[in-house]
């Protein structure tokens, strides 16, 4: 079976975030870089399908230099190449033109001409948190999308995924090709091994760039980008407001500030 | 009067709070007419004619439930088609952003997710982001196409605005792609008759420190009395103390009530990242340095035991 995970690198949650003022987009140089959270799970995944079916996984990625760390980890993990898209026409793009730029890749040579019986995403970025890209690509690709799945099973014909849902759990099935994006519940990330990191010096990378995926710079990017940030404010940091300590009348005074606030 | 579409998200002609709020949001820029897919139109058209809509595009077929997500998007595109809206909004629920997504594809669309607030501008609406676990905001704006916009729950009061809520028939024809994704079986979470977590006006949430979960009563008590919704931190739901659907924060649901109450949570990055945008917020922790007091409208340093079934008691007895 072969298989894709894309990936995406997000700035580190922890780290306090910018806006350049010049576009709005976010400051990534004064972040620390990691492989999104989630896309780890996604990596798993795709390496114990892969193990079942005797496969192959690919990583993608779309992002600027730096993104080599995180194709390298998923390598490291087990994955068998990578496939790094990078341009500075890339720059801004919205998830509109990035589930265009990944759905080419995936049909590029590199990508195999889009011979893929899976491709597995997270089900969200932690940066900017649309959970719009997995929906897209399928979209784009014209195949069935199997989204949030805490459970994946297949058959080789078929995938069968047990999802999570606003209001419960779904199970859902479709022929493959398909696209996937999962959950956090669905595994335990293997952290890589120093054998793994070792190995993944030598795994196949290959860079491309529009050019090689037929893109024109201005269908991406911040000019290619169909939504346009006109403004941005940092919010004021909330304030602590009154403290008590609680001396037999905590909920009392509480009940008090709420009704106050006309909240009871 | 230029008209804008509103999906409707509703169970069986049972609208839900959060399309309301939409219609609502929808009237400041143009004339909203709404789109019910599924079941019960009829019943659905009084409720959604009392919050302005003035058409109501009816379209039932087996494909809505029995296939994920493609079918209401090919509804959805020929209602487009049908219309000539000035923007389309979906509720920011994981379906209906999976529907705008695939929608904004098709229409060669610009779209923009999680929209907290709206309001006409000179070139199109300008829908307002909370950016970075609430530490931006944003104002964004399409530039391509016909606006797609999601709109997250909580993000208007509905206001009541009688209009003709008159219901026509919409014609569907299903592409190829439609039954993609065959449903086997949907499993509802086992109704606890308390609102949805990222719909309710008040969010009670407990952490590490309600120590097990048969000690969750006490959180849920005084969500019963409030009529509030129930959360937890990861570090509950990690613990095995309360079902992952209630995590709150980056990982879980982002929730931005009227009020929100912390009990027992210390306030980790990620769990603000759900919860900072609520209007109030109330924090019970036992240690004056939890960094979750840095947020606080309103905080109180005792044990969650002690605090909680008195205030519980305290807003029974004010109910009379
Ligand atoms: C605060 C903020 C708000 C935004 N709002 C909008 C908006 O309203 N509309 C809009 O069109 N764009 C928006 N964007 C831009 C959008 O975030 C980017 O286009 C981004 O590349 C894709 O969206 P995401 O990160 O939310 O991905 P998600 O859809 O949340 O990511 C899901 C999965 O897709 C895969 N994936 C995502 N990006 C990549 C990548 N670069 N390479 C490989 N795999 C990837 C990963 O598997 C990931 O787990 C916003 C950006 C920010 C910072
Ligand atoms: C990538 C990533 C994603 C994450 N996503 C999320 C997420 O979505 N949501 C989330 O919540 N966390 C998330 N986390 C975890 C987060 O970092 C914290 O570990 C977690 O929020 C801690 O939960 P807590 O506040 O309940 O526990 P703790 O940090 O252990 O705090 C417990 C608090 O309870 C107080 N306490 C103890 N006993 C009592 C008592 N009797 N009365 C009153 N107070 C008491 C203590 O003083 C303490 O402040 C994520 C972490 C990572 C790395």
């Amino acid at each position: 079976m072969k298989i894709v995970v894309c990936v995406k690198q997000v700035p580190d949650t922890a780290s306090e975030k910018a806006l350049r003022s010049e576009d709005s987009t976010l400051d990534r140089d004064a972040v620390d870089a990691v492989m999104n959270e989630m896309d780890e799970f996604a990596v798993e995944e795709a390496l114990q399908l892969a193990e079942r079916t005797d496969g192959e996984v690919t990583v993608l990625l779309m992002g600027p230099d730096q993104g080599t760390e995180t194709i390298r980890k998923a390598l490291s993990m087990g994955a068998h190449k990578g496939i790094h898209v990078v341009d500075d026409a890339l720059h801004g793009s919205d998830a509109v033109a990035t589930s265009a730029v990944l759905a080419a890749a995936l049909a590029s040579e590199e990508g195999a001409g889009g011979a893929y019986d899976l491709i597995i995403l997270g089900s969200e970025a932690s940066d900017a948190r649309t959970s719009l890209v997995p929906a897209m690509l399928a979209e784009r690709l014209g195949l069935p999308q199997l989204t949030f799945a805490q459970k994946v099973d297949t058959d080789g014909a078929n995938v069968t995924v047990e999802r999570l849902t606003d209001y419960g759990h779904d199970v859902v099935t479709s022929g493959l090709p398909a696209v996937v994006s999962v959950v956090e519940k669905i595994n335990e990330p293997r952290y890589p091994s120093f054998k793994g990191i070792m190995a993944a010096k030598k795994k196949p990378v290959s860079t491309l760039d529009l050019g090689d995926l037929g893109l024109d710079a201005a269908e991406v990017g911040a000019a290619g980008a169909w939504s346009k940030v006109e403004d941005f404010a940092v919010r004021p940091p909330r304030t602590t407001g009154e403290l008590v300590k609680d001396e037999g009348d905590g909920g009392k005074q509480l009940v008090s500030f709420l009704a106050s606030r006309k909240l009871v | 009067m230029a008209e804008v579409l509103v999906l409707v998200d509703h169970v069986d002609g049972a609208v839900r709070k959060p399309t309301l709020e939409l219609l609502t949001i929808a009237r400041r820029i143009g004339e909203p007419v709404a789109v019910h897919l599924g079941a019960g139109a009829d019943t659905a058209a009084s409720t959604l004619g009392e919050y302005g809509a003035t058409r109501v595009l009816a379209a039932d077929a087996p494909e809505f439930g029995g296939y994920l997500v493609v079918p209401k998007v090919d509804a959805l595109e020929q209602a487009v088609e049908a219309v000539g809206p000035v923007a389309v909004l979906v509720p920011s629920s994981a379906e209906g952003k999976e529907i705008a997504a695939r929608l904004a594809v098709r229409l060669g669309s610009g779209l923009i997710t999680d929209a907290v607030d709206l309001e006409a501008g000179d070139d199109g609406p300008v829908a307002t982001q909370s950016a970075f676990a609430a530490a931006f905001t944003v104002k964004s704006r399409v530039t391509n196409g016909v606006p797609v916009i999601t709109v997250k729950p909580n993000s208007a009061a509905p206001e009541a605005a009688s209009a003709a809520g008159a219901v026509e028939p919409l014609e569907v024809s299903f592409g190829d792609a439609a039954k993609g994704t065959k449903v086997v079986s949907r499993t509802p979470r086992e109704s606890t008759g308390r609102p949805e977590l990222t719909e309710a006006a008040i969010v009670v949430s407990g952490g590490r420190g309600v120590n097990g979960a048969e000690n969750f009563h006490v959180v849920e008590s005084l969500a019963d009395s409030l009529g509030a919704a129930v959360g937890a931190s990861r570090a509950a739901v990690d613990a095995g103390w309360y079902p992952h659907t209630n995590q709150v924060g980056q990982t879980g649901k982002t929730v931005s009530p009227q009020l929100y109450i912390a009990a027992g949570i210390s306030g980790a990055i990620q769990h603000r990242a759900g919860m900072q945008t609520s209007k109030t917020i109330v924090a019970i922790n036992k240690d004056a340095e939890a960094p979750i007091f840095d947020l606080v409208d309103y905080g109180v340093v005792g044990d969650l035991f002690q605090v909680l079934p008195q205030l519980t008691e305290e807003v029974e007895s004010r109910k009379g």
